[in-house]
């Protein structure tokens, strides 16, 4: 079938171009749009049989009315994969930009894939170790599952995020069997060249795909980015038979390039002008993590986003929680003191982790040292209060241990340096060894012959 | 035009409202909307990515339906009832377009029982014939409504598939084939002979909600909280434990591996009361959040149709909805591209009204086929507002229709106390209603009991307040006692591990004695204390241990313990009162 090319458009409006009289477009097909030898890549958002709505990945500037062409390719966006892509850098719709060579041999498939058929998933149980002793220790991540980063804006989540790219791990016979996608949507040029800089030195690249959104690059690509990057996951995990970590930061600028495409579309907006299919369609990208059936890869996901004011209850952190299994809350109090990672605990929460830690998992003491860590620390918030009121030197003997371990909790168990790389038995270790502040007594959540084997109390002094 | 999942075609006179339609070269299953001269407006099913202008749009003159026979048992269906395992042996393990499979099994044998004989005359909703579906279920096949006649052709028993003709009933100027299965439009409820009053409570074996909070059985519950408070747990508990016929679960643009977890889980799992795997009494719809949207919309009335099937063989039926507000977020979403007028927050303004239809379709009956049997079905949607407020439209609307609000608490969630329904927040109409059931049933004091506990856990409530003001030790100690008490019941009663094996599922009779004995430490404590004993001789650590612990010592079927409870804190009063009456004596 010869390719549809026309001339001259009716409308710009922002990053949508209207054309008139156009036939046989199909919903969601990809557009060449030309303008005096220039190309850029667009979506049909929108047709009936008078005109087309297209949205110009790389924006409308310098586009004019009568002199673009626009080419109707006949498919729907795709991206090609193969196991190349290892070790590449790519832009928002999976163009190389690290000026090695196009990728030769690989398959074409469609960035928004198809939905997982939930009678072949497999519940996720096993681990993935990513060094970082709260992550690990107390809201552990389990291959298969969605667990999103809240940040907040000058917090170090980037960081964290390089560093949990550059450590994490999995154990026993798959660890080679090992790689990450790293997406990255409306960062800064600082911050790209931070992470591309610390996957380099530190020899993490060769199993790391990435692909980079830049701030200053058009918002309408960041639609795409999130998806051609789960697409190349899922053809490693599902086709390759690859563990494969997702990692999308940030999802905010993700949902704000959402919300200005919806509005120049001019639909009915829902809450703070977000559109309403927000839910449905940060599901369609989340719910892409998992782990088939008879299949051997899996898809874990950890979407990064900062939180707008902070505020949890804002519409993008709302719904993302509603979709994900659990989430790791950074905290400024903890920033302010000079924590790094600032893991805020007690809010955060990993629904998946009950079922993939333990024995044969990772040590057969750790449901219950966590259970007891964040029990002890919980208490450590309620003393900590009393104290700003009554006064230190007023508290109960008890109470003193429980603030004397708060602070060994947050300086050794929750701080850790930014190239440390912990075992997941060093993080248990290190729980039980910062639980002896408390007596034995205290610890009730963990079995006595856990407290034989482990436990040895800190005197007092 | 194409916009999303809502397509508009012309020329198409002649298709009904809501008949299903195939769009396109691909076929994708759609269902009409709206009618507007020779124009039809349809709300596709599936992804309508590459759909283009003037492809073919055809009828197929039947309504949105579901396929009712043997073999809906242990199936897990999507939102418009294709039957997942056989997708997933047609096109594998991603969810590929155009694929239709029939919703039961077509080549399977069954062995069916006829009850009627040639020439018998028969009406509309009768059992004419059973099949053994699972162990658990027998399958009663009925003559579908407004059919009735004479019986003639009547097979015998025997093994037949679900497409055989048992009998044809012919009426004075009809004949109607009678198969093992019949269809039914989604959005039409099925007809039943009167409504009846609620007057049993569907036992969940959740403390707070069978004392507190009963939901009878044909009642109306919703579930709302914010996420991480536990709705789903809630939901898949009262799948596993409540005591009905037959359990629907919808998980309505919920999580994938949540209903992995199901599907993994419930097989393994035993029904307390008949000992059968709980899948044997289970039907799922699953269409996770990143399933299309409008199959979404559909699958509640999926689901409630299959429910009204079960109902009218006479069965308890429970249907667990988890979430309504998804659905109602799909219609939102399909109301928004249609560009209809928006209401509250962008929800349309029928709404409320679908919410209405939606929770009505509860109810405890009379069936169309019997004089004298009853079916109920027990509707419990869970609600996710957005940022935990439950003023938002979808659970302000909710409340109008349900009279079971089982309200979930985020600092009860981040204290770890599970189940988080607040008894503060939570109401029960029922209560009332269902006094009666459970002085016959389970004890004539029960009632008095719970209202007790009750008032002691408001009491509590004030109290708290001026504890956070000037702390305990102000307070007079028959307030303290009752601060003390109420933990009791908080920690002891109302905190019911998911994941324990004695506790998980606990029994009315088990509930009773459990709040009697508190109940009793609670007065006995109390007359010492307005004696001038001291608050601290009642408090014996030993004691509160015990009364905190019962619900994981004693199990179900050992319920003879508490008498041993119950003479150890005998005794243990039986002595401090002894000892003050000598005090005072001399």
């Amino acid at each position: 079938m010869p390719l549809k090319e026309y001339m001259g458009l009716s409308q710009i409006n922002g990053p949508l171009i209207f054309i008139e009289n156009v036939g046989n477009v199909g919903y969601n097909e990809v557009v060449e749009v030309t303008f005096r030898q220039e190309t850029r890549i667009g979506q049909v958002v929108q047709i009936s049989d008078k005109f087309a709505v297209v949205q110009v990945f790389q924006g409308t500037e310098g586009l004019n009315v009568n002199e673009t062409k626009v080419k109707f390719l006949g498919k729907t966006l795709q991206v090609k994969v193969s196991e190349e892509i290892l070790g590449r850098t790519f832009n928002g719709i999976g163009e190389p930009i690290d000026g090695g060579v196009d990728i030769i041999n690989g398959v074409y498939q469609d960035i928004n894939g198809f939905p997982i058929n939930p009678a072949s998933r497999m519940y996720p149980r096993n681990f993935i170790q990513t060094g970082i002793s709260a992550i690990d220790g107390l809201m552990t991540l389990i291959r298969g599952q969605k667990l999103p980063i809240f940040s907040g804006n000058g917090l170090p989540h980037n960081r964290l995020a390089v560093q949990i790219t550059k450590q994490a791990k999995i154990k026993g016979e798959e660890s080679g069997n090992f790689a990450i996608v790293f997406a990255a949507m409306g960062i800064k040029h600082d911050d790209a060249r931070f992470m591309l800089s610390n996957f380099e030195e530190s020899g993490a690249i060769k199993n790391v795909v990435t692909f980079l959104n830049l701030a200053d690059d058009p918002t309408i690509e960041r639609i795409a980015t999130p998806r051609v990057a789960l697409t190349a996951a899922e053809y490693l995990a599902f086709e390759k038979g690859m563990h494969v970590l997702v990692i999308l930061t940030d999802m905010t600028n993700y949902c704000e390039a959402l919300r200005e495409l919806s509005t120049s579309r001019g639909e009915v907006p829902s809450r703070k002008g977000y559109p309403g299919y927000l839910y449905s369609d940060l599901a369609s990208m989340y719910e892409r993590a998992g782990m088939i059936r008879n299949k051997r890869g899996s898809v874990t996901q950890i979407p990064i986003l900062s939180m707008p004011n902070d505020d949890i209850t804002h519409p993008i952190p709302d719904l993302t929680g509603y979709i994900t299994e659990g989430q790791i809350v950074l905290s400024r109090e903890l920033q302010r003191k000079g924590v790094y990672p600032p893991i805020g605990i007690l809010p955060s929460l990993s629904r998946l982790m009950k079922d993939g830690i333990g024995e044969g998992y990772t040590r057969a003491d750790h449901p219950h040292v966590s259970s007891q860590l964040f029990a002890a620390y919980s208490r450590v918030q309620e003393v900590r209060a009393l104290a700003s009121i009554i006064g230190e030197e007023e508290l109960t003997n008890i109470d003193r241990r429980y603030l004397k371990f708060g602070d060994a909790f947050e300086r050794e168990f929750l701080s850790q340096g930014y190239d440390e790389d912990r075992s997941i038995e060093e993080t248990l270790d290190l729980g039980w060894k910062l639980l002896g502040n408390l007596p034995p007594s205290e610890l009730t959540r963990v079995s006595e012959e856990e407290l034989k084997k482990y436990y040895k109390e800190i005197g007092e002094n | 035009m194409v916009n999303g999942p809502v397509v508009k075609a012309k020329e198409m006179t002649g298709v009904m409202m809501h008949e299903v339609v195939k769009v396109g070269k691909l076929k994708l299953t759609g269902e009409v909307i709206v009618l507007e001269g020779d124009t039809a407006t349809i709300q596709v099913y599936e992804e309508t990515s590459g759909l283009k202008p003037n492809e073919p749009v055809e009828g197929t003159g039947k309504l949105l339906s579901v396929m009712l026979g043997p073999g809906l048992i242990g199936s897990v269906f999507d939102g418009i009832q294709r039957p997942l395992e056989v997708l997933r042996s047609k096109s594998g393990d991603f969810l590929q377009r155009g694929i239709s499979a029939e919703p039961l099994d077509f080549e399977k044998q069954w062995d069916v029982e006829i009850l009627v004989n040639e020439g018998d005359e028969v009406k509309e909703g009768q059992i004419v014939a059973k099949v053994n579906e699972t162990s658990a279920v027998e399958h009663r096949i009925m003559v579908p409504p407004n059919i009735s006649g004479k019986a003639t052709k009547v097979q015998k028993s025997g093994k037949y598939t679900i497409d055989t003709v048992l009998m044809i009933v012919e009426s004075k100027d009809e004949k109607h084939e009678v198969k093992l299965y019949q269809n039914w439009p989604v959005r039409v409820s099925r007809p039943y002979k009167e409504r009846l009053a609620p007057s049993e409570p569907l036992i969940t074996g959740q403390r707070v909600i069978d004392t507190f909070f009963p939901i009878s059985k044909g009642g109306a519950a919703a579930i709302p909280g914010g996420f991480g408070t536990g709705k789903t747990v809630t939901q898949h508990q009262l799948a596993k434990w409540a005591d009905a016929d037959i359990i629907l679960y919808i998980g309505c643009g919920e999580r994938g591996n949540e209903m992995t977890e199901v599907l993994e889980e419930f097989p393994k799992l035993m029904d307390p009361r008949s000992g059968k795997p709980l899948m044997e009494r289970t039907i799922l719809i699953a269409n996770t959040s990143n399933m299309p949207v409008s199959a979404r919309e559909a699958s509640i009335y999926t689901g409630v149709t299959i429910a009204e099937y079960f109902r009218d063989m006479g069965y308890n039926v429970a249907l667990m909805a988890d979430s309504t507000s998804r659905w109602a977020e799909a219609l939102r979403e399909i109301s928004g591209r249609l560009e209809e007028m928006p209401a509250e927050e962008g929800f349309p303004p029928y709404l409320s009204s679908r919410i209405a239809e939606f929770y009505e379709r509860a109810g405890r009956v009379r069936i169309l086929g019997s004089e004298d049997q009853n079916g109920s079905i027990s509707i419990i949607g869970a609600v996710s507002p957005p940022g935990g407020d439950f003023s938002e439209p979808v659970t302000t609307h909710t409340k109008r229709f349900v009279r079971c609000f089982w309200a979930l608490d985020k600092s009860l969630a981040n204290a770890r106390h599970y189940p988080s329904i607040s008894w503060l927040d939570s109401y029960s109409e029922y209560t009332t209603e269902l006094v009666d059931w459970f002085e016959q049933n389970v004890d004539p004091n029960f009632s008095k009991l719970s209202k007790r506990a009750m008032s002691l856990l408001s009491e509590d409530n004030n109290l708290q307040q001026i504890i956070k003001l000037v702390g305990e030790d102000v307070l007079p100690d028959d307030q303290k006692l009752i601060v003390r008490v109420a933990n009791i019941l908080k920690v002891g009663y109302l905190q019911q591990s998911a994941f324990s094996d004695v506790d998980a599922f606990c029994d009315m009779h088990k509930q009773h004695e459990m709040l009697r004995i508190i109940l009793m430490y609670y007065d006995r404590a109390n007359s010492l204390i307005s004696k001038g004993v001291a608050i601290s001789e009642v408090l014996e650590e030993k004691i509160v241990n015990t009364l905190m612990r019962m619900k994981e010592t004693v199990s179900n079927d050992k319920l003879e313990y508490f008498k041993q409870i119950e003479q150890t804190i005998r005794s243990f009063f039986d002595s401090l009162d002894e000892k003050y009456e000598k005090v005072k004596e001399a």
